[in-house]
């Protein structure tokens, strides 16, 4: 086990570069001057252009770029924006409010989720499985941002059950509980049906069987037997989901006007704070990595069978 | 739990003699979109306690989906009893409800399946499935469960049982996985073992050790014991009487040695006629011709008639009952004397 | 993440076969297909079953055509789709207003005899641009889904066959695009670009969405190439090309056609959030998320102008997803 983990920490030095090199790659070098863009439709001063220029090693060959950049990086500088400020206290005050909607957002999606597709799965082909099925299915068609209008505006205008918009700056879990549930409705219906399939899959397995034929009454069967080998898939598409999740934010931190990290990104894109965007965007991708390294030992845990390869 | 449970036998409550399970004129169907397939039709058979019965048929045949009637697993839908009673030690297990049945289960009838690699659950040790047979149907505690595993995995000759009790089903050798089956069968000491093609999926000489050691528990504690196969060499030493299935049906009954010496059904001579021999080396191996039938379509009259080298007219009508050609010996064919005489038996 | 696929694929959980396609068989669980492989049609053991009455062999394709023509779901979809893609291709058809057309003399009209979507905040009639939307996104949506299909799935077959360095540096490689999430990453992409197109939007979410067709495609040649048939051809001297071409695409390719109907849907969505926040088709462009983005403004007072485009973008994402479904389980026999 120990082997293992270490083989996974090692595979995660190559795409950690090459994934952080890839953001550089795209915001620096893909488009025009990152500079100039700042600027949009104005002429761009050519005195602050070059001495920007300058400050950010952009003349610099792109592999001399990175590596100083990427050492930055690794000791905790991610970047000062255009504007000044360093990205780092930036990520600081934003990253405990994402934190804590994706908490809302996964703790909604696993419970919810896998209770759904639990019972789907159980009564497959009957009524619970079919409403389970067509829910899903809308959720998953109608895209977050018209589900967080619409959700917004009936759950937290009309009827006020929970706060329209979250407190600038500071938001409390009460403010964060409906974002929660648009930024996790995508995810839970997916988990839904995940569960569901996998339930009903492993329902034929052998060992079902097995266990039947022991004589276990059909509780422990479902619980003990069923659950536990149903779970594993669900648990690696968790482990990816943090992506979606943090993606989603985007575009639900805006409507909700929560003030994470998604909202960050967004309003650094459309400012064209080049550093800004680069900066949060690694910090992301560093927790999407140590995640999804969280998720496969926690997978080596549930599925004995990974453990010693 | 002071009493060594497991090797002193328990008495049974049946009169000497009398069959321990009888299946009686089973019929199963399975309704599926497609078609229905009449899986079952009409088996009967009776074990005795301390007596071994082989059932032999082809993939097709029926005889797993016998045997998962009896334990009660089979897929309810799509399948459906319509007809017959399974007699334990006298009682319609099929009018039991579900509750009585399931304490039957593992605890007095237990079986034994094919592949133990997919049969036992990967994500749990050994040691935590063999216990756990004690934990629910016993109340044992955990470390009691365990160590009853650890005597369990002994008794079927696992080496180092002490270490290896916390390892998973895929970390031990084919062979060894079928001895955990057969000690997580054991573990209740049950009444009647139903072994589905237990040595199918091993190598031959993994697939001696392993008869050996059943017949070795079966003879320790008079257990009845069914054996499914297809395999005609497995069956010779350890069986004592065999049944013969096709389409579902039983076509013939016999003691072992006089099925083997003199078969009076054409499915069991042309299946013993199969059997590869040394002394025939350089001719053409045998087979019987044609395929089984389509469940959904089985052939009117007798279900063999297509392939069968005596068929002839009645043989296309009319369905031959399972009468006894010799003493001791049954067959379901009408020409069942002709065989037998052409095979030396009389 | 790879690894784990890479050893589950390979871990029985049931003694059942999967089926072959592309090869003779079908799968048999407890009936016997009296003519599936029979050698003996016509001898003499036939007997009263003439050749006409039996079975003929069925390859798996073949039953989840049947499969599939059987499911209400497939019929749906099907429809919708047809329905929506003669609406890109031929919007005329459906309206002759012209949904750039946007006086500023008629805004925020309610549905009526002349508008009958109503007009929007600029002027335009949003049932007119509601049709021409769909134009974009069903293009944005099959392009893009053509391309990860074509790249993932090379990805994935190459690493998955040959195995060794080839896989471990492919793995690699996708494991860095999976570092970021489709989203953040087309996000970023876009913003990169000062004349966006709808090849840009097609681009930036084809580069960053191939990763799950690669894995799946992965897995799925893993599982297939250790497959005795395979074995067996290989065996009787088949080439590489031959064998990848005739024996492992075909069977391997299943897995991938679910997941890229799937992807489809979401690409649609991933288009529409993207114009939705922007950041997406420049606004000389029909789009859904555009129009919805502008209706989120009105949203109190003009309901209507949110609802239109969103039910159309919600039931074309819909009727992919619901396509995807009917083909995964046509194709998957285990879930019958």
């Amino acid at each position: 086990m120990g082997r293992y983990v270490v083989r996974r920490l090692l595979q995660m030095i190559p795409v950690f570069i090459g994934t952080t090199f890839l953001i550089y790659f795209m915001v620096y070098q893909l488009g025009g001057d990152p500079i100039a863009a700042m600027f949009g439709d104005k002429a761009a001063d050519p005195v602050f252009v070059r001495q920007m220029r300058e400050e950010y090693h952009l003349n610099d060959p792109l592999i001399v770029q990175y590596w100083y950049y990427l050492t930055g990086l690794l000791q905790g500088d991610f970047g000062t924006s255009f504007s000044g400020i360093p990205v780092a206290d930036e990520l600081r005050r934003a990253f405990p409010i994402s934190i804590r909607l994706a908490l809302i957002a996964f703790a909604i999606e696993l419970v919810v989720g896998i209770g759904a597709g639990l019972l789907a799965g159980l009564r497959r082909g009957r009524f619970a499985d079919s409403v389970v099925l067509v829910t899903t299915l809308i959720v998953i068609s109608i895209p977050v941002f018209v589900l967080g209008y619409v959700l917004q505006y009936w759950l937290g205008l009309q009827w006020n059950v929970f706060p329209a918009t979250a407190t600038p700056g500071d938001p409390t879990w009460e403010d964060l509980i409906l974002p929660g549930i648009v930024l996790g409705s995508l995810s839970l219906a997916f988990v839904a049906r995940l569960t569901r399939t996998s339930i009903a899959e492993n329902m034929r397995a052998d060992f079902v069987r097995t266990a039947t034929a022991k004589g276990l009454p059909r509780r422990r069967v479902v619980t003990v037997h069923l659950l536990r080998n149903s779970l594993i898939p669900v648990v690696t598409f968790l482990g990816a989901d943090l992506g979606a999740l943090m993606a989603g934010a985007i575009v639900t931190e805006g409507i909700f006007n929560v003030d994470g990290v998604g909202r960050l990104i967004y309003l650094a894109v459309t400012k064209h704070e080049s550093a800004t965007v680069v900066g949060a965007v690694a910090a992301l991708v560093i927790v999407y990595l140590v995640m999804n390294l969280i998720v496969d030992l926690l997978y080596a845990v549930l599925d004995p069978r990974i453990r010693y390869v | 739990m002071t009493t060594n449970q497991l090797t002193k036998p328990e008495p049974t409550d049946t009169a000497p003699g009398a069959p321990l399970l009888e299946v009686d004129d089973l019929h199963v169907e399975f309704r599926t979109r497609d078609g229905v397939a009449k899986a079952i039709n009409g088996v009967s058979y009776s074990v005795a306690a301390g007596e071994t019965l082989a059932v032999l048929g082809e993939s097709g045949s029926g005889k797993s989906v016998t045997a998962q009637t009896i334990m009660g697993i089979l897929d309810m839908p799509p399948g459906v009893i319509t007809g017959g009673e399974i007699r334990f030690h006298g009682r319609d297990m099929l009018k039991m409800n579900k509750e009585e049945r399931r304490r039957i289960r593992g605890q007095k009838i237990a079986m034994i399946f094919q592949d133990a690699l997919s049969a036992l659950n990967p994500v749990y040790s050994v040691g935590f499935q063999l216990a756990e047979m004690y934990r629910v149907h016993k109340g044992m505690s955990r470390k009691d469960a365990k160590a009853k595993a650890i005597e369990l995995m002994d008794l079927v000759k696992i080496p180092a049982a002490k270490e290896r009790v916390n390892d998973y089903p895929h970390q031990f050798s084919g062979g060894m996985r079928q001895r955990i089956m057969i000690a997580m069968a054991m573990a209740l000491d049950p009444e009647l073992i139903i072994a589905d093609e237990p040595t199918t999926a091993l190598d031959v000489t993994v697939q001696a050790q392993v008869m050996d050691l059943l017949a070795e528990l079966q003879r320790e504690r008079h257990m009845g014991l069914i054996l499914i196969t297809h395999d005609l060499g497995v069956v010779a030493d350890v069986a004592d009487k065999i049944a013969v299935m096709y389409a579902g049906r039983i076509v013939e009954e016999a003691a072992v040695h006089e099925l083997y010496a003199n078969p009076a059904h054409p499915y069991t001579e042309g299946l013993l006629a199969s059997i590869p021999r040394l002394d025939l080396k350089g001719q053409d191996l045998y087979a019987i011709k044609g395929l089984p039938p389509n469940l959904m379509r089985i052939p009117p009259g007798c279900a063999f008639n297509p392939r069968c080298p005596y068929a002839e007219d009645i043989c296309r009508t009319d369905v031959p009952p399972l009468i006894e050609a010799a003493p001791g010996r049954h067959s379901a064919c009408h020409f069942a004397q002709r065989v037998l005489d052409n095979n030396g038996g009389s | 993440m790879s690894e784990h696929d890479k050893q589950r694929e390979q871990l029985p959980t049931s003694s059942q076969e999967q089926p072959h396609f592309g090869s003779q068989e079908s799968p048999t669980i407890f009936l016997a297909d009296a003519d599936g492989t029979s050698l003996e049609k016509n001898g003499p053991y036939s007997g009263p079953e003439a050749p006409g009455q039996l079975d003929k062999p069925r390859g798996a394709w073949a039953e989840a055509w049947r499969e599939l023509r059987r499911s209400p779901r497939f019929y749906i979809s099907a429809f919708l789709l047809l329905l929506l893609i003669v609406m890109a291709i031929f919007p005329g058809w459906f309206t002759d207003q012209d949904p750039r057309f946007c006086p500023i003399a008629r805004t925020d009209l309610k549905p009526s005899g002349d508008h009958w979507f109503g007009t929007n905040t600029q002027g335009c009639d949003i049932y007119s641009r509601t049709i021409y939307g769909a134009r974009a996104s069903i293009i944005v949506g099959v392009v893009t889904t053509a391309l990860i299909v074509v790249v993932g799935g090379l990805v994935g077959a190459l690493s998955g066959y040959f195995g060794g360095w080839v896989d471990s540096i492919l793995a690699r490689v996708t494991d860095i695009f999976f570092g970021i999430p489709l989203l953040l990453a087309a996000l970023v992409f876009m913003s990169s670009f000062q004349d966006r197109t709808v090849w840009t939007v097609v681009a930036a979410l084809g580069i960053f969405g191939w990763m799950q067709t690669a894995r799946i495609m992965r897995g799925s040649v893993i599982t297939v190439k250790s497959s005795d048939y395979v074995v067996a051809a290989r065996a009787l001297g088949a080439g590489t090309g031959r064998i990848l071409i005739r024996h492992v695409l075909p069977n391997a390719v299943a897995p991938v056609i679910v997941v890229a109907t799937i992807s489809l849907g979401t690409f649609i969505s991933a288009e529409a959030t993207l114009s939705f926040l922007g950041i997406g088709l420049p606004l000389t462009e029909v789009s859904w998320g555009a129009d919805i983005s502008t209706a989120t403004n009105v949203l109190r007072d003009a309901p209507y102008q949110l609802f239109f485009p969103s039910l159309f973008l919600s039931v074309t994402v819909l009727s992919f997803i619901l396509l995807g479904d009917a083909v995964r389980d046509a194709l998957d026999p285990k879930l019958r």
